[in-house]
């Protein structure tokens, strides 16, 4: 910096290639951020338009669609059934997947690369694949797919990524904290109560999170075990052709600002644990 | 995002904590085993029983029986050649496009965020919660004839006014990149954030410049990422169809959506199973290959 400073006041051109190849990277960033919210930003922008049945043409500003989210045919409808599935997948999904990662991540065992190998390929899967095939199972078994079927479906692909989630976690724990517990005479069943589940519940929370929205946002696999159920991201996409009520935009908007309030609680609580 | 860590973290410090406690493993996965044979293995060797499957003449539509005939994955392959062929093209154009975008993006949240590092993770993941279809949409609403870009490029003096964007394979691999991005971002970034700043200084104090750093030390030490990304990206990819049918033509149709209209339109159970099997086997050949080239086992 100090002998750039002695050159006598370099020309505005030359301060601002030195700072542009100083801060590519910055600016790139940013361009990349402005990619991934542009839609976000329709998104909730439309959610404002004033529109009668097709959304996709600017047609003035209203509250309306804020006021009255259920406004339009059966999207309040999909938005529960997407609730209840939501919820219920998350409960069952987190509860065995976190059995799971205990298994793999506390303990040795014949069958643990096969486990392994388990947990990984429905993840590797094409979804298109994960759906056509639990249907085919379905059809063979003449089950006819609905509310049900959804919920299974989902436990099923929500399984693999809690797993993940609460073995990484596992994994990162100071496995010195547990001997200290032992050390001062906690039992097996103590410990694990008192030192090794608070210490692991972030992670299942965040695991639950990521189920829930994964499940939330599933359309693939969802459209093919649904039957006549009708979920929000299927009422989405059904509805694309004749054009979609802006409350689909009012309900979009409000999840995106939830999840991001969900987050921002828990950033804060987890710093505040830090110190 | 702790699962794309996981996906690229070896375990060092779990290893030790492992001990043999009979029963209990057993009893602890069962549940959950049990849940993944019976709905995703049992499935897939019901979908594999479904290929070979023939509709007895005369049978109503959605009837088949039993007769391995395993033509039908020939002639499944044979009528649907292109849209496999485009399914890869597009799913790796795609992969390839996010993976430049998401590169850098990593790269400056994990070097140069500094106290922003946490926000700018969770603006990565944001745009994830707003419903992906409704993005999927707002592209076209985007990309549309009467939209910004069209409208900014139609007063470019070398563009034609007849330029649509909507409904061509570029609206459709450009919607694969986006609704992927972040698939890729997350591991791209949890692999770059384990890179100790002392390896690249001590790069420097070798006397390599930034861009001999970069390409002989960040790269190699972030190929886990890459790979993790890589696959997180391309396997969605490849069987999506959302965004063919939504952004695309009837020229831009990939395998998702053949499997997806034999099972629903046409009702030709074994010609989809085939195409599901197809697709799912060639996936996994080339992430084995893949992952065994690029030297990361740790992902399983």
């Amino acid at each position: 910096m100090t002998t750039t400073d002695l050159i006598p006041s370099p020309s505005f051109s030359h301060r601002f290639n030195r700072w542009f190849s100083r801060n590519l990277i910055r600016i790139y960033a940013a361009l990349a951020f402005f990619y991934l919210f542009i839609p976000v930003a329709y998104t909730f922008a439309f959610s404002f338009n004033n529109a009668g049945k097709s959304n996709l043409v600017w047609q003035g500003f209203t509250f309306n669609n804020w006021k009255n989210p259920c406004g339009a045919p059966q999207v309040c409808q999909a938005v529960a059934n997407s609730l209840k599935i939501g919820i219920l997948a998350t409960v069952i999904a987190t509860a065995l997947g976190t059995m799971i990662a205990f298994a793999i991540g506390r303990n040795k065992f014949r069958g643990r690369s096969t486990t392994n190998l388990l947990i990984f390929l429905p993840m590797a899967t094409p979804e298109v694949v994960l759906g056509a095939s639990l249907l085919a199972l379905f059809l063979n078994m003449r089950i006819n797919p609905g509310f049900w079927t959804i919920v299974i479906a989902h436990v099923m692909f929500c399984i693999s990524f809690v797993v993940v989630t609460v073995k990484a976690r596992i994994a990162s724990l100071d496995p010195r904290l547990e001997q200290a517990a032992m050390d001062l005479y906690a039992n097996e069943r103590e410990t694990f109560r008192y030192v090794t589940l608070p210490l692991v519940a972030p992670g299942i929370f965040g695991a639950a999170l990521l189920s829930f929205s994964l499940s939330f946002d599933d359309f693939i696999i969802t459209n093919f075990n649904s039957g006549i159920v009708t979920t929000f991201p299927k009422f989405v996409y059904v509805s694309a052709a004749r054009g979609i009520p802006a409350q689909a935009n009012v309900i979009g908007s409000s999840m995106f600002f939830i999840a991001l309030i969900i987050v921002i609680i828990g950033q804060v609580i987890s710093k505040q644990r830090k110190r | 995002m702790a699962f794309l860590h996981a996906a690229t973290s070896s375990h060092s410090n779990s290893k030790n904590a492992l001990r043999s406690r009979g029963l209990t493993p057993y009893l602890l996965l069962a549940p959950g085993m049990l849940w993944l044979i019976t709905f995703f293995i049992i499935p897939i060797f019901s979908l594999a029983s479904t290929s070979t499957m023939v509709r007895p003449d005369g049978a109503p539509l959605g009837q088949y029986v039993q007769k391995f005939r395993f033509q039908n994955y020939i002639d499944a392959f044979q009528a649907n050649q292109a849209q496999y062929l485009r399914s890869f093209i597009y799913a790796g154009i795609a992969t390839l496009l996010a993976l430049a975008i998401a590169y850098p993006l990593a790269y400056m949240i994990a070097f140069k965020s500094g106290r922003y590092r946490n926000i700018l993770l969770v603006m990565v993941v944001a745009p994830f919660f707003t419903s992906f279809l409704l993005r999927t949409i707002a592209w076209t609403q985007i990309l549309g004839d009467d939209g910004p870009v069209v409208s900014f490029l139609k007063t470019l003096p070398f563009v034609t006014d007849s330029l649509r964007l909507t409904a061509t394979p570029f609206a459709v691999v450009s919607g694969l990149t986006y609704n992927f991005l972040p698939f890729m971002t997350l591991p791209l970034y949890a692999s770059l954030e384990r890179i100790d700043p002392r390896t690249l200084e001590a790069a420097g104090d070798l006397y390599a410049n930034a861009f001999t750093t970069f390409r002989k030390v960040t790269v190699p030490l972030s190929m886990p990422g890459v790979v993790a990304g890589t696959l997180l990206t391309f396997i969605p990819a490849a069987g999506d169809y959302v965004n063919a049918s939504i952004l695309g033509n009837p020229n831009t149709k990939m395998i998702g959506n053949v499997i997806e209209s034999r099972f629903f339109a046409v009702v030709d159970y074994p010609t989809a199973a085939a195409l599901s099997f197809t697709l799912m086997a060639t996936i996994l050949i080339l992430v084995t290959l893949y992952i065994r080239r690029s030297g990361t086992d740790e992902l399983v």
